[in-house]
């Protein structure tokens, strides 16, 4: 079935009151708008085109540029933040101007341009400054594109929306390094037309969005409110959303005791005793498991509800804790495993949570507010981060670990019994 | 007739057409950048000269080093005399990233064919033939064999890959040649700073360069954004720090002082180091005359002399410099990388 805007936006409209249920077809599988699969194709082009420079960029500097990659290592802070106020800027101008396509085109165009960039970028400094643009780009663009996903379908379908775009961002994302080296492949030392080809598939992507992504008119009917006044108004309006502080709340309390990924390979590798010519195939095992099952698990989450899909999500991260954990030795088998096991993880929560978010949320401030639960969760998962190094550094990689599957548990639990005594 | 752009028909025509462009230009920078990658198997003129030839680790008096000369023998370990280091040089068929010897044992950090870029270590006998080989999860960045060529050392960036992020790690492993021990991760080393025991999960060590007896040897930990020169004893396994603001390590022939590289204090971010000496015994440290910021582990020439890397047109040189401070750095060795030097 194909979903025209009007429709979209007709039923984004609904959200407080009761939305037209589209007749439940059993056993018929129906089309995801087409909308979402432009999306989706977008963030598909657009991640081989950023994955391809994230993939060499470190042998760039180091064979290319003859830099020490410490060196580099050490501008990474630097705009590590950059990303969670752009995300913000983002869904604010998005709402405000009610042009999500339009904030989310520019963020994809800046990044396409940042990939020329990198072609006179000779310096750690002015690579560090091009890539802070870079995700300033990516920043920008996300909240409007989840809120375009948002609005094209109807609210029993955000799970399996949310699922086909992450799915499709993640083959892109698994394409770009194959694309970037074959390109090293065919050139030796050939960083440049690594970057040129990389801005090509960006731009296509820019293309893509501009010919075949629809954006959704939800202007409400204008009230005479002084534009100073109307970010804090949102902001109000947002704070009052009925369930979505509580979203905002469960998002980042779960984020604090969820292990940043480059720990859980560093324990993983470490713990089960594997073969450190491994470990750069650990995040592929992740991200193949993230693939095979946004999809499923999204449908899963519109049918079964999408917080019980959300925290049972976090529970499978709890098993693949407890699994490492576990007295295992040199397995590849617990390897694989704890990796289907993040990959699942993922899938239960990347989308999910937009997807959960979405109905929320009245059309208008769509943008902001997915941004809000997004960033919400982001700084959590940083102070999450800092609290895991101070844990290892005092009690070890093991205690760190142990420290961190109990309060998993304990606040997965109290958000369980929350959400069970809430009926929400 | 004027072209609806609106409809379904025109935009995919737009996307074709501009599909086409942007392949055009992908295809024409890959191209462009093959044929240059070729011309540097070409020899130029003006370069050092390297010819085929027999290169051994037996041969004495002779400095091996990493060629750079584009042409043929770019990358192969080649060799020249100690005395004439101007004169052609002689080139072995086997190409290394990173590469060190000493007393007829080799180690090679090189890239493993195919799509995916992988990187080995191979251990050298002293005919430059392979013995073992191991794979390695990163960049090579340093390498070392003992002084008496029981014990190499080497190092590699983990850069994990793209779904990693940005954040870089080292990995430094050394090999026991006579037993057959393999200490993959010197993380697994129980760390000891001023005096206690100390834990960090950002534990990064790199540029081992071992003391003669075979046990004893010095590297550079990095932790909380700072260095560490560390002492490592193998057999209890593990590394004492002695001194901050030291990287990259390198051992006097007379085990008495320490090459390293500093960050100053006024230098660019991207370049603040200056190569100093370190007195093990009274703990003098003495800046050396090179200006320069120098990102290499030096090697000892002989007792007073140290050679090290410093870009140059065909990715780097080798300069020399007196280890007391004074004299002025000379370019000994254009074209050239990871020097060894076989007394």
């Amino acid at each position: 079935m194909y979903l025209s805007a009007g429709r979209a936006a007709d039923t984004a409209a609904g959200v407080r009151s009761t939305p037209p249920r589209p007749p439940r077809g059993t056993g018929v599988r129906r089309a995801v708008a087409g909308n979402v699969i432009a999306l989706g194709t977008v963030s598909l082009v657009t991640d081989v085109s950023a994955e391809m420079v994230t993939a060499v960029l470190p042998l760039y500097l180091v064979v290319g540029l003859g830099m020490s990659p410490l060196a580099f290592g050490a501008l990474d802070g630097l705009y590590q933040g950059a990303t969670a106020l752009s995300r913000l800027a983002g869904g604010h101008i998005a709402d405000r101007a009610q042009r999500r396509k339009l904030v989310a085109g520019t963020g994809y165009a800046l990044s396409a341009c940042c990939k020329l960039a990198l072609l006179a970028a000779t310096t750690p400094w002015a690579v560090g400054a091009v890539l802070a643009a870079d995700r300033t780009g990516k920043g920008l663009r996300t909240a409007p594109r989840d809120a375009l996903i948002s609005l094209s379908c109807p609210q029993e379908e955000q799970g399996r929306a949310f699922g086909v775009h992450r799915a499709m961002d993640t083959a892109g994302a698994l394409l770009g390094p194959l694309v970037a080296f074959a390109v090293l492949w065919a050139a030796r030392d050939g960083y440049d037309a690594v970057f040129v080809v990389s801005f090509c598939a960006a731009a296509l992507g820019v293309l893509l969005l501009a010919l075949f992504v629809r954006d959704t008119s939800t202007r409400t009917p204008d009230r005479p409110v002084k534009r100073k006044r109307r970010g804090r108004r949102s902001l109000r309006t947002l704070a009052r959303t009925p369930g979505l502080p509580r979203l905002c709340l469960i998002a980042a309390l779960l984020g604090v005791v969820t292990v940043s990924d480059s720990f859980l390979y560093l324990l993983l590798q470490r713990r089960l005793d594997l073969p450190t010519a491994y470990f750069p195939l650990l995040p592929v095992g992740t991200a193949a498991g993230f693939l095979l099952l946004a999809v499923p698990l999204g449908r899963l989450a519109d049918r079964i509800g999408r917080r019980p899909v959300f925290l049972a999500g976090h529970g499978v991260l709890l098993m693949a804790y407890v699994l490492l954990l576990g007295p295992w030795g040199g397995g590849t088998a617990a390897a694989v495993c704890v990796l289907v096991l993040l990959g699942a993880f993922y899938a239960a929560t990347d989308g999910v949570l937009m997807a959960a978010a979405g109905p929320l949320l009245p059309p208008h401030l769509k943008a902001s507010g997915l941004a809000l639960v997004q960033t919400s969760q982001a700084l959590a998962r940083f102070a999450g981060s800092l609290l895991f190094g101070a844990a290892w550094m005092y009690l070890g990689p093991g205690g760190a670990l142990t420290a961190a599957t109990a309060g998993l548990a304990v606040v997965l639990a109290s958000v369980a019994a929350f959400h069970r005594g809430s009926h929400a | 007739m004027t072209p609806d752009i609106s409809g379904p028909r025109a935009r995919l025509l737009i996307l074709g057409l501009a599909t086409a462009v942007l392949a055009a230009v992908a295809v024409v920078a890959t191209v462009r950048a093959a044929d240059r990658a070729g011309e540097r198997d070409r020899a130029r003129p003006g370069e050092p000269v390297a010819r085929a030839g027999v290169v051994t680790l037996r041969q004495q008096g002779r400095l091996l080093f990493r060629n750079l000369a584009w042409g043929p023998q770019r990358d192969h370990i080649s060799s020249l005399p100690l005395t004439t280091m101007a004169g052609p040089r002689t080139a072995a068929p086997r190409n290394c990233l990173r590469f060190h010897a000493a007393a007829g044992t080799g180690i090679c950090l090189r890239a493993t064919g195919g799509v995916v870029p992988g990187h080995e270590a191979v251990l050298l006998d002293a005919r430059l033939r392979p013995v073992r080989t191991f794979p390695v999860p990163g960049m090579p960045t340093r390498a070392r064999v003992s002084p008496s060529g029981r014990l190499v050392a080497w190092t590699v960036f983990v850069s994990g890959d793209s779904y990693a992020g940005g954040a870089f790690s080292t990995r430094t492993a050394i090999y026991d040649t006579r037993t057959g021990t393999l200490r993959s991760d010197l993380e697994s080393f129980t760390v000891v700073k001023d005096g206690q025991r100390h834990r960090a999960a950002d534990h990064n060590f790199w540029g081992v360069t071992f003391a003669a007896g075979d046990n004893r040897f010095y590297a550079t930990l990095a932790t909380g954004g700072r260095t560490y020169l560390v002492e490592g004893d193998l057999a209890r396994r593990t590394l004492r720090t002695l001194r901050e603001n030291v990287e990259c390590p390198s051992l006097s022939p007379d085990g008495t002082r320490v090459a390293f590289k500093k960050r100053v204090p006024g230098a660019f971010a991207d370049a603040p180091w200056r190569l100093h000496i370190l007195d093990l015994r009274t703990g003098r440290e003495t800046a050396l005359a090179e200006r320069r910021s120098v990102d290499d582990q030096a090697l000892w020439l002989n007792g007073h002399t140290l050679l090290y890397a410093l870009p140059g047109d065909f990715g780097a040189d080798l300069w020399s410099i007196p280890a007391d401070g004074g004299g002025a750095p000379r370019m000994i060795v254009k074209s050239g990388t990871s020097p060894a030097v076989i007394a």
